[in-house]
C-alpha cells in the first residue's frame, strides 16, 4: 500500500476536466442535478463548447475540500491546544511552588506553602512501565507466535479472537481484579522472595508487602499483554508464505524459520506494538491507583508497599486539590504528556523508516 | 540462513543408511517432564523453600534444561534449540492464560452477585454505607450519554480528516497530519482529561455558569472525543485506501465531481470498515475512567442532562465503589464491572463480525 500511486495522476481538482470538455451537455446535466442544493453563482457564464470550466471560488468541490482540510487541521490544533492549555494552567502553580519541581520528594501543593516535586512520580511511572513491559513483551511475543505458527489454525483463530476481546477489557476491571484477587498471591510471593532473596536490595525491606510496585507492574503487564499479543499476532500472520516456505525448504527447523523469516519481517510491527503497550502502561491511571500503595520516595524496592505514578497520583489527589493543587496536577500531566510524546514520536520515526511493512500493522 | 546451508554441506554423511537424522522417541518429552517435576519436588521439599507453585516453576525450568540436553545429545544442536524454543513458546501461552482466565472467572463469579433488577433501576442516591441495595442506573445513563455525544463529535470529524489524508492531502502538511494522528493515539487518557479540565471546565464553562467552573457530562464527552479521534481516523483511513481505484476512476469518467465521488462511491464502499472502526473506538472510550473522573466529577444521583452538573459513568462507578468502605461496595463494583465488560464486548464482537463480512477487508 504505497502513497496511492495507482490512482489517476491528476487526481486533484482537475480529475474530471477532460471528460467535461468532451461531453459537455450530459455533464452539465449531471452536475446540475447533483448540485441543485448547492447553487453555483458562476454557472451562467459558461457557454457552448467553449472553455473548460474554471475551478470556482465557492463551488461544492471547494467547500468539501475546505471542510476536510479543516478536519485535518483540527488534529494539529487539538495537539497544540493540549500543550498550550496544560502549560497555561501549570505555570501559575509552578511559580507558586516553594521547592524544586524536579527533585523535591513529596506532593503537598494544597498547603499555604505549596511543595511538590515530580521526581518520585516520574521515577515510579518509568519503573512500573519498564517492569511491566519486561514481563509482558516476551510472553506476548510467545503467545503471538504460538497463535500464528504453532496452534492448529482453527484454534489459533478462535484464541486470537479471544485475545482481541481481552484487549478491549477496560483497565478499571484489571485494577479491581488486581486489588481484590491478585494481591494475595503477590503478597505471598513477595514474602517468599523477601525470605529467601532478601539480601538483594530489590527484594529487601521488612514489610508490609503486597500493594507494591511489583503488584502494579504485574497488573500492568497482564493488562498490556492482550494488546501487544493481538497486534504482533496480526503482524506475524502477514509474513509472506513464500518467505516461510523458502526457509523451510532450505532445511530450517521451525524455530529457525521463525527467527529468519517471521521475526525480521515483523520487527517494525513488533516495535509498534511494544510502543503502543508502553504508551498504555505509561498513561495507565486507574489500574495503578487501585493497586499501588501510594508513597512518595525513590526506591528500587519492588515488594514493599509503596510506589506511585504520575497518572495514579492525579487520580488520587484530584479530589481534594485546590487551585494550586490542580495546577500542580496539570503540571505533572504535562510531564507525562511529554514523556509519552517522546516515546511515541520515537516509535513512529522507527516505523516510518520502514513503512511499507507496517502500513496495516502500526 | 547461510549458516544453515553451509552446515548442511559440510556435515559428514553420518548415517548413510537413512536420510533422516536420529530423533528422540515420542515418550522422551513426557519422561523428561516427569523426571524434572520429581527432581524439583525433591529439591524444594528437601531444603524446604516453598510449596507446590515453586515445584512447578522449578520443574518447568529443569524440563527446559533437560529437554535441551537430551535433544542436543541425540538430535543435534539445531533441533535442540528448536525444541526448547517451542517449549518456551507453549509455556508462555500457558503462563498468560492463567491470569487472564482468573480475571474472567472472578468477573463472572463476583459480578453475578448483585446482577438483579434493582441494580439497573436505582441510583446511589441516599445509599449509605449500611445499605445493601443501590445500583448503577445513573452510571449507565452517564456512560451512554457521554459516549453518544463523543461519537457524534468524533465520527464526522474523524471521517473528514481521513478523507483529507487519503483523497486530498499532498505533501508535508498531509504527512504532518498523519504523523500527529499516530502520535495522538498514544496520548494517555488522563492527559486528555486534564486538557479538557484546563480548557473546558476551568476556562469555558464559567461563561455559562455564573463564573463558577462546572463539571458536566459534556466535558467528559469532549475528553473521550480526544481519545476516540485518532482511532477513528486511522481505521477510516485504512478502509478508504482499500477502496479499489477503478471505482473512483469509473465515477470520474462519468463526469461525477470528486467530492460527490467520495460521498456517493468511496464512502459507501468503505462503510462497513468505517463502522467497525467506530465501534471499536466506542468500546475503548466506554471503558475510560480517568477523564470522566477529572471532568464529570461523578455523582450519586441520576442526572440525565449532560450539560449541567456532575455525571457518573460505569467505569467511574466501578472505581468509586472499589474505593468505598462499605462492605456492600465490592459486590456493586464487580457487577458494574461485569455490565461494563458486557457492553464493551458486545460492541467489540459486533464490530469484529461486521469486519468479517466486509468485502474490502484483507
Amino acid at each position: 500500500m504505497g502513497e496511492t500511486p495507482h490512482r489517476s495522476a491528476d487526481a486533484g481538482t482537475g480529475g474530471t476536466r477532460v471528460t467535461q470538455s468532451h461531453e459537455w451537455p450530459a455533464v452539465l446535466g449531471a452536475c446540475g442535478r447533483g448540485t441543485s442544493q448547492h447553487p453555483f453563482p458562476g454557472r451562467a457564464g459558461l457557454g457552448g463548447g467553449g472553455a473548460l470550466p474554471r475551478s470556482r471560488k465557492f463551488g461544492a468541490e471547494r467547500a468539501f475540500r475546505g471542510l476536510t482540510l479543516a478536519a485535518g487541521t483540527a488534529v494539529l490544533v487539538i495537539i497544540a491546544a493540549i500543550a498550550i492549555f496544560l502549560v497555561a494552567k501549570a505555570v501559575p502553580a509552578l511559580r507558586a511552588n516553594t521547592e524544586n519541581f524536579w527533585s523535591y520528594e513529596g506532593w503537598s501543593p494544597n498547603d499555604p506553602q505549596p511543595k511538590f516535586g515530580i521526581g518520585t512520580l516520574a521515577f515510579g511511572t518509568v519503573l512500573s512501565s519498564a517492569l511491566a513491559l519486561l514481563i509482558a513483551v516476551p510472553v506476548a511475543l510467545g503467545i503471538a507466535l504460538y497463535l500464528s505458527h504453532y496452534a492448529p489454525r482453527r484454534l489459533g483463530t478462535a484464541l486470537g479472537f479471544l485475545v482481541d476481546l481481552l484487549a478491549a477489557v477496560p483497565s478499571v476491571v484489571f485494577g479491581l481484579w488486581g486489588r481484590d484477587v491478585f494481591s494475595s498471591p503477590v503478597r505471598d510471593f513477595s514474602v517468599w522472595l523477601n525470605q529467601h532473596f532478601g539480601w538483594i536490595p530489590l527484594f529487601g525491606g521488612d514489610g508490609p508487602f503486597g500493594a507494591s510496585i511489583m503488584l502494579g507492574a504485574l497488573v500492568l503487564a497482564i493488562m498490556v499483554l492482550p494488546i501487544i499479543t493481538s497486534l504482533s499476532r496480526e503482524v506475524f500472520l502477514q509474513t509472506p508464505t513464500a518467505n516461510e516456505e523458502a526457509a523451510l525448504a532450505l532445511g530450517a527447523t521451525r524455530w529457525e524459520m521463525l527467527r529468519t523469516a517471521v521475526l525480521p519481517y515483523g520487527r517494525p510491527g513488533i516495535i509498534a506494538a511494544v510502543m503502543l503497550g508502553l504508551g498504555r502502561a505509561l498513561g495507565e491511571t486507574i489500574a495503578l491507583a487501585l493497586t499501588l500503595g501510594i508513597t512518595f520516595g525513590i526506591s528500587f524496592n519492588l515488594i514493599q508497599n509503596g510506589g506511585n505514578t504520575i497518572a495514579a497520583n492525579i487520580a488520587n489527589a484530584f479530589g481534594e486539590a485546590n487551585e494550586t493543587g490542580r495546577g500542580a496536577l496539570i503540571a505533572s500531566g504535562l510531564v507525562l504528556f511529554t514523556i509519552t510524546l517522546i516515546v511515541n514520536i520515537t516509535a513512529r520515526a522507527i516505523i516510518y523508516r520502514r513503512r511499507e511493512f507496517t502500513e496495516s500493522a502500526a | 540462513m547461510t549458516t544453515t546451508v553451509t552446515s548442511h554441506r559440510t556435515r559428514p554423511p553420518a548415517q548413510p543408511t537413512s536420510l533422516r537424522g536420529r530423533r528422540l522417541p515420542w515418550y522422551a518429552a513426557p519422561a523428561i517432564a516427569v523426571a524434572a517435576l520429581a527432581l524439583a519436588a525433591g529439591i524444594v521439599y528437601g531444603i524446604d523453600i516453598g510449596g507446590p507453585v515453586l515445584v512447578v516453576v522449578l520443574g518447568a525450568i529443569l524440563y527446559l534444561v533437560g529437554l535441551f540436553a537430551a535433544a542436543n545429545a541425540v538430535e543435534g544442536r539445531r533441533s535442540a534449540r528448536n525444541r526448547t524454543w517451542s517449549a518456551l513458546i507453549h509455556s508462555a501461552f500457558v503462563l498468560a492464560v492463567l491470569p487472564l482466565v482468573s480475571v474472567v472467572w472472578t468477573l463472572v463469579s463476583k459480578g453475578t452477585e448483585r446482577l438483579d433488577g434493582n441494580f439497573f433501576q436505582t441510583s446511589m442516591n441516599n445509599i449509605g454505607a449500611r445499605d445493601a441495595n443501590g445500583g448503577a442506573y445513573h452510571a449507565i445513563v452517564g456512560t451512554l450519554e457521554q459516549v453518544g455525544i463523543a461519537t457524534l463529535i468524533t465520527v464526522p470529524l474523524g471521517v473528514l480528516c481521513a478523507i483529507y489524508i487519503v483523497e486530498y492531502g499532498r505533501g508535508k502538511f498531509a504527512f504532518a497530519i498523519r504523523f500527529f494522528v499516530d502520535v495522538m493515539t498514544g496520548i494517555p487518557s488522563i492527559v486528555s482529561g486534564l486538557f479538557v479540565l484546563a480548557f473546558w471546565v476551568l476556562i469555558v464553562s464559567p461563561w455559562f455558569n455564573d463564573g463558577r467552573p462546572s463539571f458536566s457530562g459534556f466535558a467528559a464527552a469532549l475528553a473521550l472525543s480526544v481519545l476516540m479521534l485518532p482511532t477513528i481516523v486511522r481505521s477510516t483511513e485504512e478502509m478508504l485506501r482499500l477502496v479499489p481505484a477503478p471505482l473512483r476512476e469509473g465515477a470520474y469518467a462519468l463526469g461525477v465531481p470528486k467530492w460527490k465521488t467520495i460521498l456517493r462511491v468511496v464512502l459507501p464502499t468503505a462503510l462497513p470498515g468505517i463502522v467497525t472502526g467506530v465501534m471499536l473506538a466506542i468500546a475503548r472510550a466506554a471503558g475510560e475512567t480517568a477523564p470522566v473522573l477529572l471532568v464529570a466529577g461523578g455523582g450519586a444521583a441520576i442526572n440525565t442532562n449532560p450539560f449541567e452538573n456532575n455525571q457518573s459513568s460505569l467505569s467511574l462507578f466501578v472505581y468509586q465503589q472499589a474505593g468505598d468502605a462499605s462492605k456492600y461496595a465490592p459486590a456493586r463494583a464487580w457487577t458494574a464491572a461485569l455490565t461494563l465488560v458486557a457492553l464493551v464486548l458486545i460492541l467489540t464482537i459486533a464490530a469484529k463480525l461486521l469486519a468479517r463480512r466486509n468485502r474490502l477487508s484483507r
